[in-house]
């Protein structure tokens, strides 16, 4: 009785331990099933570096190359606030507040974290999208550089609790063999610790980054998503996701347009999958 | 025990009869965004006067709409522009026969910022500008600045008809499109306040967005034509060139509750609503 108590409840946990990569493998033969339709009509390449957008035209123009560079646009641009923001607030945290202060911080960067997006679009787009218009005496305020603000504050908690403990996962007998040596605190941070923790803290910005290009409730609200190809941050851009998001709802099931989307999410799906598989590749490095 | 099962049994009495309920007393209604309210007053008024039915509105865009009413999960779509050929075939596949009822008239009202200084176009002109082809406002008479066009989703029955008639007028074998660096934004509302806030902003809806924190432009059918406001009577008497009918969609010609809704929907109290909605009736 007790055997086959043990081995129910063994393949129970195997079982919910699958699911999720059946869950992963599942979705995508979904999306390539959909999505792949849509190279019926329109050549690989054409789809990919297609400098138009025009889905619901006749004939349609499925170029994605616009979504692409604006996805990575906005992308980079939060990756370029958040990361040094976010290493430093880590470091902070883990070599020099003092409990206290510690203590309050960390529970400020989780709180960032459960902010829902769509409250932070929402804040966004009242305040950030008319003082960027101001500051920079733009046309509008709708740019690449509202949305990468607001997605900069989404990946920061990511790469603040990740590489916090990267930090704290470097072992004690390096930062005392640095001090008995007669480094600075700084030195020790700067010089021993970083270095020390860079495979985690790379690990920490990727992850950042992965949660960056995937959002899409804020940047459709705040990047003003016209399909041109980015000339610069001050210029609106759309975005992969706020496409699908967008369209997704009228496009008639069946049709190329529909295809097409299921094709975007492919090249989403790409683009995070990578992100997510360097992210792996810099913590197991670690370990 | 007799007691027990009779218990049982008028408990299940109880929740079938709530969940069937829906089924019979309500109906679900979605679609375009331009007539979300129309149809919520509607609805409100129409379940003041039959307190046992239930009609729910949702908006989403017209395409949103037709494609619940093809799913079967509305039953009445909402839609600001006629059905695509397209979601026809697809309808009768999973045998759906989308009926058209003419409820309304709108008016697309083109929208600056009050500080813009250009108050009339030509429906030339507003094609140029939704094109991309006139980029500075000195073009059209107005002050030195880039224009910033603001366009709905393509989701929105009003995109597509605002293509159509302002941007091709009515030829179906032009090629022109909403200029690349357009925004599209997803809601009327959105617009509204874009162009509340910024001066070189231009954009579209229908006219009953319209507000004290937006001009709307008077719109000539050509140069030589008159300038005309987009109010109720201009679009009554056909002067405004921008003008579209506005839809209620039902599977197969209406009946029980869905007839009686669109009864009242075309009612003289009905239309009445429509007018206090700022749309145009359809029947005087």
């Amino acid at each position: 009785m007790r055997k086959i108590k043990e081995f129910i409840i063994e393949k129970l946990i195997l079982l919910s331990g699958l699911a999720s990569v059946l869950f992963v493998v599942l979705i995508f033969l979904f999306l390539l099933k959909e999505g792949l339709a849509v190279f019926k009509s329109v050549a690989p390449l054409k789809f990919l570096l297609g400098q138009s957008w025009y889905p619901i035209s006749e004939p349609p123009q499925l170029g994605i190359m616009p979504l692409i560079l604006g996805s990575l646009l906005v992308t980079l641009g939060a990756a370029i606030i958040s990361i040094p923001i976010g290493v430093a607030c880590a470091v902070y945290i883990a070599e020099v507040a003092p409990p206290k202060t510690k203590e309050i911080l960390k529970a400020g960067v989780e709180l960032l974290a459960a902010i829902p997006s769509v409250v932070l679009g929402f804040i966004g787009m009242i305040t950030l999208v008319p003082w960027v218009k101001n500051t920079f005496h733009l046309p509008t305020g709708l740019t690449a550089l509202s949305g990468s603000i607001i997605l900069a504050f989404m990946a920061m908690p990511t790469i603040v609790s990740i590489a916090e403990d990267a930090l704290y996962a470097v072992p004690k007998s390096y930062k005392e063999g640095a001090f008995a040596l007669g480094a600075t605190h700084w030195q020790t941070i700067y010089r021993i610790m970083l270095p020390a923790a860079s495979s985690g803290i790379l690990a920490a910005v990727m992850l950042g980054i992965g949660r960056v290009i995937g959002e899409t409730m804020a940047v459709m609200m705040i990047t003003g998503n016209a399909a041109v190809m980015p000339q610069s941050f001050l210029a609106p851009i759309r975005t992969l996701t706020a496409t699908i998001a967008a369209e997704m709802g009228e496009a008639v099931v069946g049709s190329e347009h529909y295809f097409a989307l299921f094709a975007v999410g492919i090249v989403l799906f790409i683009i995070s999958f990578a992100v997510n598989v360097t992210a792996d590749l810099f913590l197991h490095k670690r370990q | 025990m007799l007691k027990r099962w009779l218990f049982i049994w008028m408990v299940f009495v109880f929740t079938t009869s709530v969940f069937a309920a829906p089924g019979k007393n309500s109906i679900q209604i979605k679609g375009s965004d331009t007539m979300v309210n129309l149809a919520q007053a509607w609805a409100e008024k129409y379940m003041e006067s039959n307190p046992s039915e239930l009609v729910a509105v949702t908006g989403g865009g017209s395409g949103t709409g037709l494609s619940s009413l093809i799913s079967a999960s509305c039953d009445i779509a909402m839609s600001s522009r006629n059905i695509k050929n397209k979601e026809i075939a697809l309808a009768k596949q999973k045998g759906i026969n989308p009926y058209e009822i003419k409820v309304a008239l709108d008016g697309l009202a083109v929208v600056v910022n009050p500080k813009n200084p250009v108050a009339k176009l030509t429906v030339d002109q507003l094609a140029q500008i939704f094109s991309g082809k006139i980029t500075n406002w000195e073009e059209v008479g107005g002050e030195n600045g880039r224009i910033v066009i603001l366009s709905r989703e393509v989701n929105s029955g009003t995109h597509v008809y605002f293509k159509e008639h302002v941007l091709r007028k009515g030829d179906p074998n032009s090629k022109e499109e909403f200029a690349a660096g357009a925004l599209l934004l997803s809601s009327s509302q959105a617009i509204a306040d874009e162009v509340a806030g910024n001066s070189s902003a231009i954009g579209y809806y229908g006219m009953g967005y319209i507000s004290a924190k937006q001009k709307a432009i008077a719109v000539a059918k050509d140069e030589k034509s008159e300038y005309v406001a987009p109010t109720i009577e201009n679009v009554l008497n056909g002067k405004y060139p921008i003008s579209r009918p506005l839809f209620l969609y039902t599977n197969g010609s209406p009946d029980n509750l869905v007839k009686r809704f669109i009864d009242y929907a075309l009612s003289a109290q009905g239309q009445d609503i429509v007018l206090k909605t700022d749309f145009v009736p359809v029947k005087k």
